[in-house]
């Protein structure tokens, strides 16, 4: 059996079409457990959206519920009530378990720090996404060359993909969680504070290559932080408390 | 991949996981030993005698018969009167009868004197006869002939002076009357091995100038002994078979009630088969201990496991970002489980092996038990399955805890 071509499949048949890479209606969700010292935190969020291919930076203060609209987004938690659409497919319409495949397949997520897992490879951590994703697998071809070709894209040395990723500094991590989050194309990025451990000047470079790499896959980026500064590459920058509103149930 | 992972993720914790891993290897090769020492003492007992219908002795318990006569465990609290063992050999159910007397010694193993006949008439792992290594067999008053085992461990050659000493750990020698080495026995597994066998005659020739316990006077020079008439006038034991299987119980039941001397007669199966109801008590004791040495390992592996688990909370919500379900996290840390159970069920087999290589001469030295290296049978692989099963079992408990967790955490966890 020859292996599946790669250039026919990567035509993005989700791209062709104008619908949204991600859609938010009417969502209600609270946190369980309340009473268990977390008090019960709860958001509701009435209309947000992010088209195709759209920059957003989601700015908010701590404990805003920034990372918890990122879990409901990505679909680890399940919406209490209305609609979280990723490129046209409403969550809550999914099992967990079809959740966790839709995830692994349409979405790309980066985190503050701690990315990667630090016993691996850097190359086995680039393709874990992949190992849950059948058709996103077969979307980024030959594995190990398009982890080349994304260690070079985002300046990491040419041995990196054999170095277990935590030998890494900060910055190189977060460049290869980068790289994980965009092999396979998937139309979605998500990123919570990826540059809040890096200085200044890594930020800004590390800013860079991410755009660039998300315009390339052509993947909508949607990046939550709580500093104003980041705003000025984005399309469009929108705070927390204008798209949502927190509960606090005691 | 996720086994390379789940490796990778065990090698990052090496010292903990080393050390769980040698816990669960230790206490495998322990219940593997256990096992080995078991088995083997069982068939090595077992193949010890064959072809004997029946053991005549003194009269005592029929084990502690069994232990001295064949075994050369413990010793006779009395004698059987020659006249008796003529009685015996001369009824007319008996086809052969082969009298052994005990009670001397060379270095570390025992002497025993015996008719000629005794070669051709013991038997051993249904059926085999002795055969000799080297030399041949008694001839002469004062030939020996060795064991496989005496000839090792002393390095002991065919016409090589050997002297028996009086009583067993003695330091009265019968140095006045050496032997020579006539033959070596070839190694059978058996006490036979460590033994070292002589005419009835040279026993009492031996003996002669010895009247209670104690040396008397001046040595009778060889010529004069050789000269004598050394029929003994009593024996520690005898083996006896018979005509017909179906006379055995006659026979038996003749001995036991015999009028002249306390006598026992003993069928050798049967009394195997007591002493095993005697130490199947302890060995099962043994097996249950070392079984709980086994459970307490992987008690410990839970153990370490849980405590881990709040740590790894960040690498799951890895996991889980990447589109690994909770049951993917708990498959995770059960494979994590079983292959710490599996390194540890082949290191344990491994450290078997090696202690097995090394002490097997030990063994064999003081329990006269020849333990066989050979490859791991059904019930050895059974229990290394089972020991790898009982670890994913035991490892369900954290992994539901961290299954419960993952559901709980989302995705940011807070580090
Ligand atoms: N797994 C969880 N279970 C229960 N409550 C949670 C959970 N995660 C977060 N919360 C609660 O939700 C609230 C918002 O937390 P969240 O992490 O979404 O804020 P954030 O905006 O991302 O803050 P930060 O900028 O500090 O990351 C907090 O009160 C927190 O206690
Ligand atoms: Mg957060």
């Amino acid at each position: 059996m020859s292996r599946p071509e790669p250039a026919p499949a990567l035509a993005p048949a989700p791209r062709a079409e104008p619908r949204p890479a991600l859609a938010l209606r009417d969502v209600a969700f609270a946190w369980p457990g309340a009473g268990r010292g977390r008090g019960g935190f709860g958001l509701r969020c009435p209309d947000f959206s992010l088209a195709q291919g759209e920059s957003v930076l989601l700015l908010g203060a701590s404990g805003s519920g920034k990372s918890t609209l990122l879990s409901l987004i990505c679909g680890i938690v399940a919406a209490d009530a209305g609609v979280v659409a990723v490129a046209g497919t409403d969550l809550r319409g999914l099992s967990a378990g079809a959740r966790d495949r839709f995830r692994a397949e349409r979405i790309g997520v980066i985190f503050q720090q701690f990315n990667l897992l630090p016993y691996a490879s850097v190359s086995d951590n680039i393709l874990l996404p992949l190992r849950f994703a059948p058709e996103r697998r077969a979307r980024a071809g030959e594995g190990a060359a398009e982890v080349r070709r994304l260690c070079a894209a985002l300046g990491l040395p040419a041995d990196a993909p054999e170095t277990p990723a935590g030998r890494l500094s900060v910055g190189q991590q977060q460049r290869v969680a980068v790289a994980r989050a965009l092999i396979g194309r998937p139309g979605l990025i998500v990123a919570d504070e990826p540059t809040s451990a890096l200085d200044a000047a890594a930020q800004d470079a590390f800013l860079g290559l991410l755009f660039g790499q998300a315009e390339d896959a052509g993947s909508s980026l949607l990046m939550v932080s709580h500093d104003p500064r980041l705003g000025e590459r984005f399309d469009r920058v929108v705070r927390i408390e204008d798209i949502a509103a927190a509960e606090r149930n005691p | 991949m996720i086994l390379r992972l789940a490796i990778g993720s065990l090698f990052a914790r090496a010292l903990t996981v080393g050390m769980t891993v040698l816990a669960i290897a230790l206490s495998v090769a322990l219940f593997l030993g256990v096992e080995k020492l078991r088995t083997g003492a069982r068939a090595s007992f077992a193949d010890t005698i064959s072809g004997t219908d029946l053991i005549v002795g003194a009269r005592s318990g029929s084990v502690q018969l069994l232990l001295y006569s064949v075994f050369r465990i413990g010793n006779a609290t009395n004698n059987v009167s020659w006249e008796s063992f003529q009685d015996i050999a001369s009824r007319p159910e008996v086809d052969w009868a082969v009298p052994i007397s005990l009670g001397d010694s060379h270095r570390e193993f025992r002497v025993m004197g015996t008719t000629p006949e005794f070669f051709r008439r013991y038997e051993y792992r249904g059926g085999r006869s002795l055969e000799f290594a080297e030399g041949r067999g008694l001839d002469d008053l004062y030939d020996a002939v060795i064991g496989a085992d005496v000839a090792a461990a002393l390095g002991y050659e065919v016409g090589d002076p050997i002297v028996v000493s009086h009583g067993l750990a003695s330091f009265t020698d019968h140095d006045d009357q050496p032997f020579r080495i006539a033959g070596i026995t070839a190694r059978t597994g058996t006490p036979v091995d460590r033994t070292v066998i002589v005419s009835l005659e040279a026993i009492e020739a031996i003996h002669v100038d010895w009247r209670g316990g104690g040396k008397t006077g001046a040595a009778t020079p060889v010529e004069a002994i050789r000269a004598m008439e050394l029929t003994p006038t009593a024996i520690t034991a005898a083996l006896v078979g018979v005509k017909s299987r179906l006379r055995i119980f006659t026979l038996q039941r003749w001995i036991n009630d015999y009028p002249e001397e306390p006598l026992l007669a003993i069928l050798p199966g049967v009394a195997l088969q007591e002493l095993w109801a005697i130490v199947g008590v302890a060995e099962t004791a043994l097996v249950g201990v070392s079984a709980m040495v086994v459970l307490t390992a992987l008690l410990g592996m839970t153990a370490m496991i849980f405590s881990t688990l709040n740590e790894r909370r960040r690498e799951m919500a890895i996991w889980r970002a990447m589109g690994a379900r909770p049951a993917t996290i708990l498959g995770l840390l059960v494979l994590e489980a079983m292959l710490m159970a599996a390194a540890g069920a082949v290191l344990g087999a491994a450290l078997l092996y090696a202690g097995l290589a090394a002490g097997r001469p030990l063994v064999d030295a003081a329990f006269g038990i020849w333990l066989p290296i050979e490859p791991p049978n059904a019930r050895e692989l059974w229990t290394l399955a089972a020991v790898i099963g009982a670890a994913a079992l035991a490892s369900l408990l954290p992994a539901l805890r961290a299954y419960r967790l993952s559901l709980a955490d989302g995705m940011m966890v807070r580090t």
